[in-house]
């Protein structure tokens, strides 16, 4: 039996290095591809306006963008707006963790708590957090606080209902074997519903990240005396295309490289998961 | 005294769709000397994994008591662990983290010693090397094996598997039937094993308690005068045969008494 049983593991191990070496550009294929697809759009977009088809003052150009990405770096505006947009992120965002998991956590736990709290969530998750900008505005002012109240707002119900979903639905089985060897309610907790939940929290991270990005922008847009959101609105009131174009790409890679993380975070704790292994 | 004695023991349930109760045990006696292997057959349905879970502390007992060594039980204890049908290990937990979660639990040994023990189960059931691998790199018999090693790590007196080879294929199930007298032998444990397969408690076991039809009483213990020494050849020994075809005799009586088969 031992022996049965090792070679048929030995043989799923190797069966991925066995697998038909393929050639650097077959195992690039997407890669390579992506790369050139982006690579002609931007040259595409470039003669566009080279040949005067479009009209640069509404599309822009890679060319103009890069200039004016380059200006706002020697006037040094850009890095105010970063810091200000990343201090709203990182204290609504981090504000919105620090509540949201052990609240979710609570609330998946303890039922009559989460009969208490639930119709708030129910009701502040559906509603879009946006709309209660004018409200914020009128509560903290114009400035940092606002930002971060909505960013707050837009990011703790995501976390705090995935948390909540994934302390709730541990799996029966694990729960019989737990309290088989004599678990407490306390190690019931620590041992199964928590690391149970670590994928659902790191999916309510992730779709927070969405939400806040979205708060900063409408919320600098909305009012506000810096940040990116802020500069891309006073651009396009002035017609600087160019410059809504960097804060676009700003915004676009900053989520685009949070995202990244936390995917790096999720293959981290979820190296016992199967389907994260490919 | 018997190591598990079960005496009268009754449970039912509240059936929430038809709004009745329902018995499920209805007055089981049943004893377990020491260092016995005793096999639970009964047609489907009819209450083996409740008594199991009574036994291990997870059902509520409505009549009747169970005692291991002369002591009631209310609730599940370090003298007696459960191997479950699905392997339930945590997918989270390497190998060697899963066997010893129970010892975890306790709280009783420090890191070294309990991993030190770990290995010695998990090398028990020869899985040696595979310490930590995650359990969806292992295929179902080595789950199944961990899961033993698992239900063994607290050094139980009493072990419980609820038809826990159920889920295997047959070659690999008459493989770990003969590793897990191995395993039993060498580990000197007293263990209750429900099956719904009639060669594998003949197999296994010293006696095999037949289970009748639900609500469940012990319909007849038939003790197996088969050489100690079990290997797979026994199974087309003339005498296994004739155990095989009473036993079954037996459940197919009691399927035909609630309608599951026609009588002939």
């Amino acid at each position: 039996m031992t022996a049965s049983t090792n070679t048929q593991n030995h043989a799923s191990v190797e069966s991925e290095d066995l697998a038909p070496r393929s050639s650097f550009f077959a195992r690039q294929e997407s890669t390579i591809l992506g790369t050139i697809s982006v690579v002609s759009f931007l040259f595409f977009w470039e003669y566009a306006v080279h040949a005067k088809w479009v009209n640069a003052i509404f599309t822009s150009s890679p060319l103009r963008i890069i200039a004016a990405g380059t200006n706002m770096v020697k006037e040094g505006t850009i890095w105010q707006d970063m810091a200000t947009s990343g201090l709203e992120f990182g204290l609504g965002f981090g504000l919105a963790t620090i509540i949201g998991v052990p609240m979710g956590i609570l609330m998946g736990w303890y039922r009559r708590l989460n009969a208490v709290f639930e119709p708030f969530v129910n009701a502040l998750y559906a509603t879009p957090r946006i709309a209660l900008l004018p409200l914020i505005v009128i509560w903290f002012g114009i400035d940092l606080g606002s930002k971060v109240a909505i960013v707050f707002l837009s990011t703790v119900f995501p976390i705090l209902v995935n948390t909540m979903v994934g302390i709730r639905t541990v799996d029966r089985d694990f729960v019989k074997v737990a309290r088989s060897f004599g678990a407490s309610d306390r190690q019931l907790f620590l041992t199964v519903a928590l690391p149970s939940s670590v994928p659902f929290l790191l999916t309510g991270l992730r779709l927070g990240l969405g939400h806040a990005l979205i708060g900063i922008v409408v919320g600098e847009m909305y009012g506000a005396t810096s940040g990116i959101g802020y500069m891309m609105s006073i651009a396009g009131a002035t017609f600087q295309t160019d410059r809504v174009m960097v804060g676009i790409i700003i915004i676009a890679a900053s989520g685009m490289i949070m995202t990244q993380m936390l995917k790096m975070i999720e293959m981290r704790f979820e190296k016992w998961r199967v389907d994260s292994r490919g | 005294m018997p190591k598990m004695q079960a005496r009268g023991l009754h449970i039912g349930f509240y059936n929430e769709r038809i709004k009745k109760r329902l018995n499920v045990l209805d007055g089981i006696d049943l004893s377990v000397a020491e260092g016995e292997l005793v096999c639970i057959v009964g047609p489907s349905g009819c209450g083996k994994s409740t008594f199991l879970g009574a036994v291990d502390g997870l059902t509520r007992i409505d009549g009747g008591d169970v005692l291991i060594d002369g002591h009631a039980v209310t609730k599940p204890g370090p003298d007696r662990a459960m191997v479950f049908q699905h392997d339930s290990l945590f997918p989270w937990r390497t190998v060697l983290e899963n066997v010893v979660y129970g010892i975890e639990l306790q709280g009783s040994m420090s890191k070294a010693d309990m991993n030190g023990r770990g290995r010695q189960l998990v090398e028990l059931v020869g899985l040696k090397g595979f310490e930590d691998h995650f359990p969806h790199e292992l295929s179902g018999g080595m789950r199944q094996r961990v899961n033993i090693a698992r239900a063994l790590a607290p050094d139980p007196e009493l072990l419980l598997l609820d038809e826990p080879f159920a889920a295997l294929d047959a070659q690999t199930r008459e493989f770990m039937q003969v590793e897990l007298l191995k395993i039993l032998g060498r580990a000197k444990k007293t263990a209750l094993f429900i099956t719904h397969q009639i060669d594998e408690a003949i197999f296994l076991s010293n006696r095999v308690v037949v289970f009748s039809a639900r609500p469940a009483k012990v319909k007849e213990i038939v003790a197996i005068d088969l050489p100690k020494e079990r290997t797979l050849a026994i199974k087309h020994d003339k005498r296994f045969h004739e155990l095989q075809s009473h036993i079954w005799r037996l459940i197919e009586e009691e399927a035909a008494r609630t309608g599951l088969v026609t009588a002939s």
